[in-house]
């Protein structure tokens, strides 16, 4: 007790001695500098995105005057581009959902198997292969994918399955889902390595299995994670482009089987892009609209995937 | 051989033409756990020498000195957690139930589901309170009736008061003390017959300590406890028998009254006297 009254005596002898001034006596003219071109750089990114939204609503607004909004969400047959033409997006749709569902119905149980494995079971040794080569394969520009799908997938998966066409759904899922694996593996082991090992040691102290450990404290404490990673190969996944039109082809098609060429939104995107469709009309507005619609899937996917995403949140210290 | 008998013969060595201030002839109490010769290693560095002691049932044995002399390291092997680090070797005997743990017939869940550990950092599950207390039962197949275990247990760990309203809120909206009885109830919950604690109270203040203490006090008749322990006062106030480590060396073991008040041993009084004073 004494001894902290001395010390807090000398203290303020000390405070008396010395001037202090906490008045503002300059400005910094770095931390604003840096303050305002950072904001400028965010604004760039917020101008754009503006942008692009802007020209997505205007060019649909000009496709929906010509053809109606019912006809366009519950139309069953897409021909944009010839005459008799009709402009039902449901096949394209459909087309999107049967690669983003096949590649998750593989990369999800195999990406949170990897995960579970390369965070509570592989050596620091095996870790460190196996990470940076997932990490290579989430870096292999898309298209590669697509021709590695024609070339080795689809001639493979042809002898297995009888009756598959050369462009087939099933192929592009299956590459599209090699190609999100990895997204998913590494960011669910790192979900799982965040969770602190005093949780496990925790349940191990209570007579649990390595595996009890895993699925039912490591698992659930990581789940936001997890779950972030899963929607995040999702909406890449519905993003994907270039795999899937090489892999799984052209034909708008609401086929219930894999075994069929279909045609994705993104892959259609590619299609009017890339050929010579005169731009102003209505063909070339199509474009817009099914752009316009990935943008809303995205962005619900996204909201949505912020809500799961605070709605499991576990914190822990 | 056993603990019991190099207890005594470290005893007749250590204390020739001193106090007589030792154990009787015979271990007055019931063995549950015997720690026999017991060496650990880092990778080769050694952490614990040639310990032997004797876990007395139903009683509160306390472990004791300065950091790094190897008391978390002896505590968590006693319950092999010492499996989950990289690089250990355990030489030596823990004798329970008739087996030596580390013996390569014993399956070391069975082991932990007998032996229970509270650790110094609370570490609740992040689910509820409830599911925190019956998660260990339900994973090992209890059958009875879950609501009466889960109270049962947060009665003994002096908490049920405080959360008999909120046991479906999550277990990290309890604060520090509170959640370290939920820990100690959890462990309470799989009805272990040893409960090993390390530093139980080292995060938390005063007032939940004594909750602690009180608690341990209570708990005494039902099960045996082994305590690691920076806080001498703890220690002499608690437990009926101290061990005292230094630098992986048992310097002294004995009861808890007479390691205190008439240490046998020259550093032993140097080291419970230091922190008194
Ligand atoms: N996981 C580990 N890997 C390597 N060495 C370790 C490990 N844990 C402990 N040690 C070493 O073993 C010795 C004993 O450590 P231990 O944690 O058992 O000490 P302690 O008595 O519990 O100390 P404290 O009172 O500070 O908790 C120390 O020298 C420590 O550095
Ligand atoms: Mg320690």
């Amino acid at each position: 007790m004494q001894m902290r009254e001395m010390e807090t005596l000398k203290h303020s002898d000390v405070n008396q001695a010395k001037k202090i001034d906490i008045r503002k006596t300059r400005v910094r003219w770095g931390e604003f500098l840096i303050e305002s071109s950072l904001g400028l750089c965010a604004m760039i990114s917020i101008f754009t995105t503006g942008v692009i939204i802007f020209i997505l609503a205007q060019e649909s607004l000009g496709f929906f005057e010509a053809v109606s909004p019912f006809d366009f969400f519950f139309g069953t047959s897409w021909v944009p581009l010839f005459e008799p033409s009709s402009y039902g997006v449901l096949p394209l749709l459909w087309g999107t959902m049967l690669i983003t569902i096949g590649a998750a119905l593989f990369a999800i149980p195999t990406g949170l198997a990897s995960a579970i494995y390369l965070s509570e079971y592989a050596s620091p040794r095996m870790r460190a292969v196996v990470k940076p080569v997932l990490e290579v394969l989430a870096g292999i520009p898309t298209v590669v994918y697509g021709y590695f799908a024609l070339t080795f997938v689809t001639p493979l998966l042809r002898k297995m399955v009888p009756g598959l066409e050369v462009f087939n759904a099933l192929s592009g899922a299956i590459v599209v889902g090699v190609m999100i694996l990895p997204t998913i593996a590494t960011l669910s082991d790192n979900a799982l390595r965040a969770v602190p090992d005093s949780l496990r040691q925790g349940a191990y102290a209570l007579g649990a299995t390595s595996l009890e450990v895993t699925t039912r404290v490591v698992v659930p404490a990581g789940l936001s994670g997890v779950m972030a990673s899963f929607l995040l190969a999702i909406s890449r996944a519905i993003g994907e482009t270039m795999a899937v039109t090489l892999a799984a082809g052209a034909t708008p098609n609401l086929s219930l089987t894999f075994l069929e060429s279909i045609q994705t939104m993104t892959a259609y995107i590619v299609q009017v892009s890339m050929g010579d469709t005169p731009a102003g009309g209505i063909a070339y507005q199509t474009l817009f609209a099914v752009a316009g619609l990935l943008f809303v899937i995205t962005l619900i996917l996204n909201i949505v995937s912020q809500w799961i995403l605070s709605k499991f949140r576990e914190v822990y210290e | 051989m056993s603990a019991i008998n190099l207890l005594e013969e470290s005893i007749v060595e250590k204390t020739a033409g001193e106090s007589e201030s030792i154990p009787s002839q015979t271990f007055p109490d019931e063995v549950i756990l015997d720690i026999d010769n017991v060496s650990i290693s880092y990778s080769g560095n050694p952490a614990v020498k040639h310990v032997s002691f004797p876990i007395a049932k139903n009683r509160i044995t306390s472990i004791i000195g300065p950091s790094g002399c190897g008391k978390s390291t002896l505590l968590r092997s006693i319950n092999r957690m010492n499996d989950f680090i990289d690089g250990v070797t355990v030489d030596g005997n823990f004798i329970y139930a008739g087996h030596n743990v580390y013996s390569s017939r014993i399956d070391p869940v069975e082991v932990r589901r007998n032996i229970g550990m509270v650790f110094q950092k609370p570490n609740p599950f992040p689910k509820t309170i409830y599911k925190n207390i019956s998660w260990g039962p339900q994973i090992n197949g209890f059958t009875g009736s879950m609501d009466e275990l889960v109270e049962k247990s947060l009665r003994q760990a002096a908490l049920w008061d405080e959360v008999r309203d909120r046991l479906h809120e999550s277990a990290l909206g309890l604060s520090g003390g509170q959640q370290q009885r939920l820990c100690i109830a959890r462990a309470l919950a799989m009805e272990p017959d040893i409960l090993l604690m390390d530093e139980p109270c080292s995060a938390l203040d005063p007032i939940s300590t004594s909750h602690i203490e009180d608690l341990l006090f209570d708990l005494k008749s039902r099960y045996t406890i082994v305590i690691v322990t920076h806080n001498m006062q703890q220690a002499a106030r608690i437990s009926d028998y101290t061990a005292f480590l230094e630098m992986g060396d048992l310097i002294e073991f004995g009861i808890t009254d007479q390691l205190f008040t008439r240490p046998n041993q020259k550093r032993t009084e140097e080291y419970v006297t230091g922190r008194f004073g």
